[in-house]
């Protein structure tokens, strides 16, 4: 229905260069996530295909045309913003209506797209209110349904739970997922949280300083990180890095050192790096074993214990950043306990000194 | 008086105000410890005895003159016999006073129209060109200029010399030179008044302008992209969107310019001097109240008529005040 291809844009304010030679296919009907730090140019990415920003070089195409040149109008999108951007003076009604009576549709279906919507969404009580009456988590569902009545290809979402409190983003965030279901229209999310990235996402695009870091399926990002960076910034609490150098590598496995205590073999290869190179080793807290030997082990104090219930955090000494590990939730480690860590093999990740994984 | 003797005035004055309220904390302060018992009344006491100085003034110099020219129009001329509401029924009875009627209602709807419509306009235009705060900078220049000022600077826009002579107003100087009969502008009844509305226009247009300016600034970016996507027109936008979203700016800005309007009275005093009925309730209370002699009954109906006709939007505006303050 409606592929967008994104094809080595370019995009400069001023002297600085936002958006570097980015290449990009999104599948229609697919539900892609845009995510990285602030400033990575992820709302930018978005605001280009939306038509709000020119695009110095490269195309954009939506069902295969180049909409470059187009008004917002004539790309048959639709924008939710993370302010909402209701038009305060308008009803409810009116402010989802606003679109439609610009294209000069019918009252009759006017009325009707927009009772849809509101019934999708559960506002038909509010539809006479004003923004200003309507709560924070109301108001983003006004916000929602004013994209959905106008059937556009293409939903653009630019940090749309971003202000709303952390259960109400939880359940909007169900919501959205349902929401894609329903209408299997193709939806593009610009978001920084990682957890709203690995739950909605068909597919999650990591932007970092302009270009793509890495784009996969969900899983494939959280399990096979193609940089240091995707490492770190996908997971929560994030993954573990510790400093490490290569002690021998064969053809399909790289033996490393682990705090010069122990060594361990992984099951990975890079044909950058040769024996004696630094190199960085990466876990994540909840695929580290406690008190359990593992392929390797190291044994340190715990500073922190962090109750969640569902699990524990411990926070263990290490020179710089703390390991952290997680273990079950009703684990009765104390502060100021030494634990035994132990690495399982093939869980474990390498990155060169130029933060790129060995394969 | 030397330059001297006023800094000692000035300094005398601040004196006694320090004075005066060290003196009165220091004695309720005194009396309050004597009585040793802490009302709430102290705290309401010493709100009374900081107000009063200020409030005394307030009341000699507008209060009392609001009530003494009330008393002043039922009286003569000469402000010692009563005579009832003789000088209201002269009043309504005069024809200069219909048409200076008319001639303010004229005003009221034309001037604060025209200068919130042409504000906005070029408030929101002038933020889209190169050379838009140019532009902002002269509209906004006449502001400086006072109305008697301006009066002057337009007699000579509209100035007019025999046909055979050199035209020095502007003005006639076009119209001569497309060809046409020069115009005595100021005489034609009628159009004159919409010529000396321009001179209000060209100088409150600067005011709206940057009030607008400012309020447009404070328009939510995201809004009108949203408005862009929804497949709204620049236009559309300015209507629909920016116009609503800045309907208490718009309000309050037509506020202050009718009250302006309400009393004009420079510029017609100086381009007219409220001939070829251009006459506005502000000049026939002059004329009376001053001209020929002074006729104080007269002359303060007309100050009555105007404070009457202010205090209908003076509510308003006090009103909308307090709906803001609530939200």
């Amino acid at each position: 229905m409606a592929d967008i291809n994104i094809n080595t844009i370019n995009k400069y304010y001023g002297d600085v260069h936002v958006i570097k030679d980015i290449s990009l296919d999104i599948k229609s009907q697919s539900f892609t996530v845009l995510v990285g730090p602030s400033g990575c140019g992820k709302s930018t990415m978005l605001r280009m295909i939306a038509g709000l920003e020119d695009i110095n070089s490269g195309t954009i195409s939506i069902d295969g045309e180049v909409v470059n040149d187009l008004p917002p109008k004539q790309r048959n999108i639709a924008m939710v913003f993370q302010s909402y951007a209701l038009y305060p003076h308008m009803t409810v009604f009116d402010n989802m209506a606003f679109g439609l009576k610009l294209e000069k549709r019918s009252k009759d279906e006017i009325n009707e797209r927009v009772q849809e919507a509101a019934r999708i969404l559960q506002i038909e009580d509010y539809l006479q209110r004003k923004p200003k009456q309507l709560s924070g988590g109301q108001r983003q569902r006004v916000a929602i349904g004013r994209a959905i009545t106008r059937k556009p290809k293409v939903f653009l979402f630019d940090e749309p739970l971003s202000n709303l409190d952390a259960a109400l983003r939880v359940q909007m965030r169900v919501e959205l997922a349902k929401l894609h279901d329903q209408l299997n229209a193709t939806m593009i999310y610009v978001t920084h949280d990682q957890t709203e990235a690995m739950t909605l996402a068909d597919d999650i695009v990591v932007l970092d300083e302009g270009i793509v870091s890495q784009k996969g399926s969900p899983m494939e990002l959280y399990s096979n990180p193609s940089n240091l960076f995707v490492g770190g910034f996908i997971g929560s609490p994030k993954m573990n890095f510790i400093d490490s150098k290569i002690l021998s590598s064969t053809n399909n496995s790289t033996e490393i050192d682990i705090f010069g205590t122990s060594k361990i073999t992984i099951p990975k290869t890079s044909s950058n790096s040769s024996n004696g190179d630094s190199v960085t080793l990466g876990i994540r807290p909840e695929h580290l074993l406690v008190n359990q030997d593992g392929d390797s082990s190291w044994e340190s104090k715990v500073f922190v214990v962090e109750k969640l219930g569902s699990g524990t955090f411990l926070y263990l000494e290490k020179d710089g950043e703390p390991l952290v590990v997680e273990t079950e939730g009703d684990s009765n480690i104390k502060v100021g306990d030494t634990v035994k860590v132990g690495f399982t093999a093939s869980r474990c990740q390498l990155f060169d000194s130029n933060n790129q994984a060995f394969k | 008086m030397t330059i001297f003797s006023l800094f000692v005035y000035i300094f005398i004055g601040v004196l006694v105000c320090v004075a005066y309220f060290h003196l009165s904390n220091f004695l309720l302060d005194f009396f309050t410890e004597k009585t040793s018992k802490k009302s709430i009344n102290d705290s309401s006491i010493r709100v009374i005895i900081f107000i009063a100085p200020g409030f005394i003034v307030l009341l000699i110099f507008i209060l009392y003159p609001v009530f003494e020219t009330v008393r002043l129009s039922f009286y003569d001329k000469y402000g010692r016999d009563f005579v009832g509401i003789s000088n209201y029924i002269w009043a309504i009875q005069n024809p200069e006073f219909k048409r200076a009627i008319l001639n303010n209602l004229g005003w009221l709807l034309i001037v604060p129209t025209l200068s919130t419509f042409f504000g906005l306009v070029i408030a929101n235009l002038a933020d889209k060109l190169w050379w838009g705060t140019i532009a902002k900078s002269l509209i906004f220049m006449p502001m400086a200029i006072s109305f008697v000022g301006a009066g002057v600077i337009w007699k000579f826009v509209y100035d007019y010399r025999g046909p055979g002579d050199q035209q020095i107003g502007f003005l006639n100087a076009i119209i001569v030179f497309l060809g046409y009969e020069p115009q005595a502008w100021l005489t034609i009844p009628l159009w004159n008044n919409l010529f000396l509305m321009a001179v209000m226009i060209w100088i409150q247009t600067g005011l709206a302008m940057v009030i607008f300016s400012a309020a447009l600034r404070g328009v939510p970016k995201d809004m009108l992209e949203a408005a862009r996507i929804d497949g709204a027109n620049e236009l559309k936008i300015f209507t629909s969107i920016i116009i609503p979203y800045l309907q208490q700016t718009i309000l309050v800005i037509w506020t202050i310019i009718t009250i302006l309007v309400l009393k004009i009275f420079d510029i017609i005093l100086a381009l007219t001097n409220g001939m070829w009925q251009t006459d506005v309730l502000a000049n026939l209370m002059y004329d009376w109240m001053f001209r020929g002699g002074g006729d104080s009954g007269r002359g303060s109906v007309f100050a009555i008529i105007i404070m009457i006709a202010v205090i209908p939007i003076m509510i308003l505006n006090i009103y909308r005040h307090k709906e803001e303050q609530k939200i």
